[in-house]
């Protein structure tokens, strides 16, 4: 009775072949994507067997041999597993009281805490060679201590932990804004104390958001490099810098490809981890109608105890930071603190340069990687065309892959003909732009997701055609949402460093890699006043976005950027 | 003109079990006539929103045509069809002010401005929307939103209006007071409409015809009366309001229906007939509750009932009006088990021995007054008010 059919597949392909503009553009983008995700990462991969006799494995033999290098993996699993837990814990305590407390001062306590995710990662790093370093304000000038042990496992986790753990605040305050404050209501009516409301009702269901938190910043210290570089030492390797080094202080690109693939493996396991199995058991029922969150669910003990906690953090927090706006002015820190705008002077002398090239890389890479992450998003979402799910796994990759790995893999992918690219602008572009995607996508992913498709469907109904609703209703609608994701895609890019050290030359600098080696000659008064610099101009990169967005979309513009 | 949908089956790949299919729905035909308002009746995931996406050039058909105004439309795309949708969602642009978005189809036809703004208005007008020109669609209650939705649709004088389920989102009062105005701009504007609803309530205030669906295949095609009294098969007859089914076989055909000798050996007339039937076959005989009549046996001996009350508010209870058919032996006797009042009628569950309660409902029960638990009733009815299924089918 019912008719023989062709495959979806056979099926898809006609489509597409209807379809001509679709056609070219999901061409275009998939075979972009191979290009600047898939074959770096090829290449790393083929470097690293790719031993003096053929393929094979005696270059990991030789990893695995070295207790140094091996103590380099270790070490890294230990404290990304330590930040995950340690981090999400602290997050959620943070987003809990927030999110559930009357405690004074919340809009400060928030802004503060989200301060180390629109700073580059390794400030806290710096923050504490001078506050306990061998000039350090407390160790030395304020205790008279000297030779303060705080190289390796104690002070990296210190500031592995100020670093992420706004990240996992961030999303478990979203996570636990979602949990309808109805549901704890009616388990309190049910007789359930304040205590057992919590156990039974509020944890549970911020279960799968504490896992996804703590698989998203496991991955994060993995990847990282700022803090690991400056404060691990030699006592307490860890593996990106190791790879690093491997390469730029070694010339041994086949041992460095080893590492950075060892670097990959876990990192990529947590990202599948993360998207094929935590997500699936998010609770994404618990929507409905705002409440307005009647709070009383915390004990009055437990709420003081909850702030003195957030104060504490938040004291910490501004420590760091007050202590790098101290040492931008100060004289030489330590030594001499007082005031000065020599740092200040430098920067905007000799510095300069890197501060133009840092604005240009990031303001030319930043816009193209939000538009390359929309066109994604909307292909993903409302599209059918076979190719659908590598486009999205590989589009999202980039988020997984450390920066160390895919740095490794832009210099021996693109250092030979048909590419040439190393030394060039375009290669730090294009390694922002792909890097930088999945910002985009997310927030496209998400505001198409939120889009009635039968919004789409009303505008083709009266008579547009498929360029005019993307243009006249899609993309309006998704504005707002390309904004906000530009402003982390940008902050992303200002504070890059892990892919990017391997990149720049003297012809394009970055004010990150600056910082960095200001940081390892010693000259922590100048690091400081590029730290400022760069900060400021994120942040004024933030209000002007969201100044424009205020003033076009109102209410709604500013809700989307509510970071 | 109108619409003609010929044999139109749509198949989709199964999304929870991958290589297999789903057909959503198999062989539906119907020629809608020009100005003609037809329902798209069925329960949830009967295939009512496939076979309107189908019409509307959303989906396109595994197998089937589709004709709109006389051209066949299989390879248009939605745009290029002449129909209007009002989505159940309304899908109201929410970037868009409401007059914008009323204006939106005739700016995409590129009409002058002026056009637009004086074409607007009138339909604001016409739809009570005036006031609300300038307003965000996020500042619109759900029964404005609906009518920007509608105002929407019909500025672009298509030949067809179609909605999906456009009340579900309402509560009861405004559904009631919105079928009507969607009955009343209809007509006003004369736009052929299809309409889609699992409500039979709305189904029968606004259609000319409704079409009854059941898992993607058409049960009937009919106008409400017909839908409702002469049902064409047990779905519909089950689907469409209360009933009651009583077994038997025929045992006289004539020019004006068949006698029936039922289960229980009581031979009663039926005035019509789903199929021609012949002597000796196997019917059942479709009554609504509120064809069945019922008259007072004996009253319930005091103190029993399910639910009796005392005796002051016994005596304030009238004894219902016995009825004329009460001269010779009724179709049934029975308990009257369950009384719920509803003020303007009573429902009845009866006990008659069989395996279900036989359903009733009496009118006006203030003057009429109704039966207690307990009484012993008789029930019967007209054979006018009966209507045959032929078994087996
Ligand atoms: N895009 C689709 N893919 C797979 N199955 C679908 C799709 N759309 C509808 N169906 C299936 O087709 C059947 C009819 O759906 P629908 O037309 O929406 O029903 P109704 O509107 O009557 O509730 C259902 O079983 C539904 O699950
Ligand atoms: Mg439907």
């Amino acid at each position: 009775m019912v008719p023989s059919r062709s495959s979806r597949w056979a099926r898809e392909i006609r489509f597409l072949l209807g379809d001509p503009l679709l056609f070219v553009v999901v061409f275009l983008v998939l075979s972009s994507l191979v290009v600047f995700i898939l074959y770096p990462l090829a290449r790393v991969v083929a470097t690293s067997f790719d031993t003096p006799k053929g393929f094979g494995f005696s270059i990991f033999l030789e990893v695995l041999k070295s207790k140094y290098l091996l103590q380099g993996f270790w070490n890294s699993i230990m404290m990304s597993t330590l930040t995950a837990i340690g981090g999400s814990l602290l997050g959620y305590l943070f987003a809990y009281t927030i999110s559930r407390t009357n405690i004074p001062f919340k809009k400060l306590f928030h802004i503060i805490a989200i301060i180390p995710v629109v700073s580059p990662p390794f400030i806290g790093a710096m923050s504490i060679i001078m506050l306990f370093g061998n000039n350090g304000l407390i160790t030395y000038s304020l205790l008279g201590i000297n030779n303060y042990p705080l190289y390796g496992f104690r002070g990296l986790l210190f500031a592995q932990l100020i670093t992420f753990f706004p990240i996992a605040y961030i999303t478990l305050r979203g996570v636990l804004e979602s949990i309808s404050p109805t549901l704890e209501d009616a388990a309190m009516d049910l007789g359930g104390s304040r205590w057992q409301v919590f156990r039974k009702v509020t944890l549970p269901l911020s279960i799968p958001g504490i896992a996804s938190a703590m698989l998203v910043l496991f991955i994060e210290t993995m990847a990282d490099f700022g803090n690991p570089l400056i404060l691990a030492g030699s006592q307490f390797p860890i593996l990106s810098v190791q790879a690093y080094l491997q390469i730029t202080g070694m010339f041994d690109l086949p041992t460095g490809s080893a590492l950075a693939l060892l670097l990959l493996v876990p990192s990529v396991t947590a990202y599948i981890l993360q998207k094929y199995w935590v997500s699936r058991k998010q609770y994404i029922t618990i929507t409905g109608k705002p409440t307005t969150s009647v709070i009383k669910s915390v004990h009055p003990v437990a709420k003081w105890g909850l702030f003195g906690l957030c104060l504490f953090v938040v004291m910490l927090i501004l420590l760091v930071y007050l202590t790098i706006l101290w040492g931008a002015f100060a004289n030489v820190w330590g030594t001499d603190n007082t005031l000065t705008l020599k740092h200040f002077q430098y920067v905007f002398g000799v510095g300069f340069r890197a501060v133009l090239d840092t604005l240009t890389i990031s303001g030319i890479s930043t816009p193209l990687s939000g538009i390359l992450g929309m066109v994604i998003a909307f292909l993903v979402v409302r599209k059918q065309f076979p190719g659908k799910h590598f486009m999205e796994f590989t589009s999202m990759l980039s988020f997984a892959v450390p920066g160390t790995v895919i740095g490794i893999g832009y210099i021996l992918a693109f250092n030979s003909p048909p590419l040439v690219l190393t030394g060039t602008l375009a290669i730090l572009l294009l390694n922002f732009i792909y890097r930088y995607i999945p910002v985009g996508i997310q927030s496209g992913i998400a505001i198409l997701r939120q889009i009635d498709p039968a919004i789409e469907e009303a505008a083709i109904d009266l008579g547009a055609d498929a360029k005019k609703t993307f243009f006249r209703v899609t993309l309006p609608l998704m504005v707002p949402a390309f904004f906000s994701g530009l402003i982390f895609a940008f902050v992303r890019a200002m504070t890059a460093i892990s892919a990017a050290i391997f990149l720049v030359s003297s012809h394009w600098n970055l004010m990150t890699v600056q910082i960095m080696s200001q940081v390892e000659s010693g000259r922590l008064g100048a690091a400081s006043a590029f730290s400022v610099i760069l900060v400021g101009l994120i942040l004024l990169a933030i209000f002007v976005i969201r100044a424009i967005l205020l003033y076009r979309y109102g209410r709604l513009g500013g809700k989307l950027l509510n970071i | 003109m109108g619409v003609k949908l010929v044999n139109i089956t749509k198949v989709f790949p199964d999304p929870h079990h991958p290589g297999k299919e789903v057909v959503a729905v198999h062989n539906v035909s119907i020629d809608v006539k020009e100005g003609e308002f037809v329902t798209f009746l069925g329960p949830s995931g009967c295939g009512k929103t496939t076979t309107l996406r189908i019409i509307s050039g959303f989906e396109y058909p595994t197998e089937g045509e589709v004709w709109i105004s006389g051209k066949l439309v299989n390879n248009d795309p939605p745009n290029k069809r002449d129909t209007s949708m009002v989505f159940q969602s309304y899908a109201i642009f929410p970037h868009l002010s409401v007059s914008q978005n009323i204006g939106f189809g005739l700016e995409l036809k590129g009409l002058p401005k002026e056009t637009i703004r004086t074409e607007t208005e009138r339909i604001m007008v016409v739809m009570n929307l005036t006031n609300l020109a300038n307003r965000r669609p996020d500042q619109l209650s759900g029964g404005q939103q609906q009518r920007v939705a509608l105002a929407r649709a019909i500025i672009n004088k298509p030949s067809v209006l179609l909605f999906d389920e456009p009340l579900s989102n309402l509560d009861a009062k405004l559904r009631e007071q919105m079928r009507l105005e969607i009955r009343r701009i209809q007509k006003t504007f004369g736009i052929t409409s299809i309409y889609v609803t699992h409500d039979q309530g709305e189904a029968m205030t606004v259609s000319d015809r409704i079409v009854v669906m059941n898992e993607g295949n058409i049960m009937q095609i009919g106008t409400p009366f017909e839908i409702y009294s002469r049902p064409a098969n047990r779905f519909v007859a089950d689907f469409i309001g209360r009933v009651n089914f009583f077994e038997g076989t025929v045992t006289q055909v004539r020019e004006q229906g068949i006698s029936v000798r039922f289960t229980h050996g009581v031979e009663r007339e039926v005035a019509s007939c789903a199929q021609t039937v012949r002597s000796g076959d196997q019917v059942l005989v479709v009554v609504r509750p509120e064809s069945l009549k019922l008259f007072l046996k004996g009253p319930a001996p005091m103190g029993t009932g399910s639910n009796s009350r005392g005796v002051s508010e016994r005596i304030l209870q009238r004894v219902p009006v016995q009825s004329n058919a009460s001269s010779g032996q009724p179709f049934l006797e029975g308990r009257i088990d369950k009384v719920v009042y509803l003020g303007s009628v009573c429902e009845y569950e009866i006990d008659t021995g069989g395996e279900k309660p036989v359903l009733a409902v009496t009118h006006n029960p203030i003057e009429e007054g109704f039966f207690q638990p307990g009484d012993l009733v008789g029930i019967d009815f007209a054979s006018l008010s009966a209507h045959a299924l032929p078994q087996g089918n």
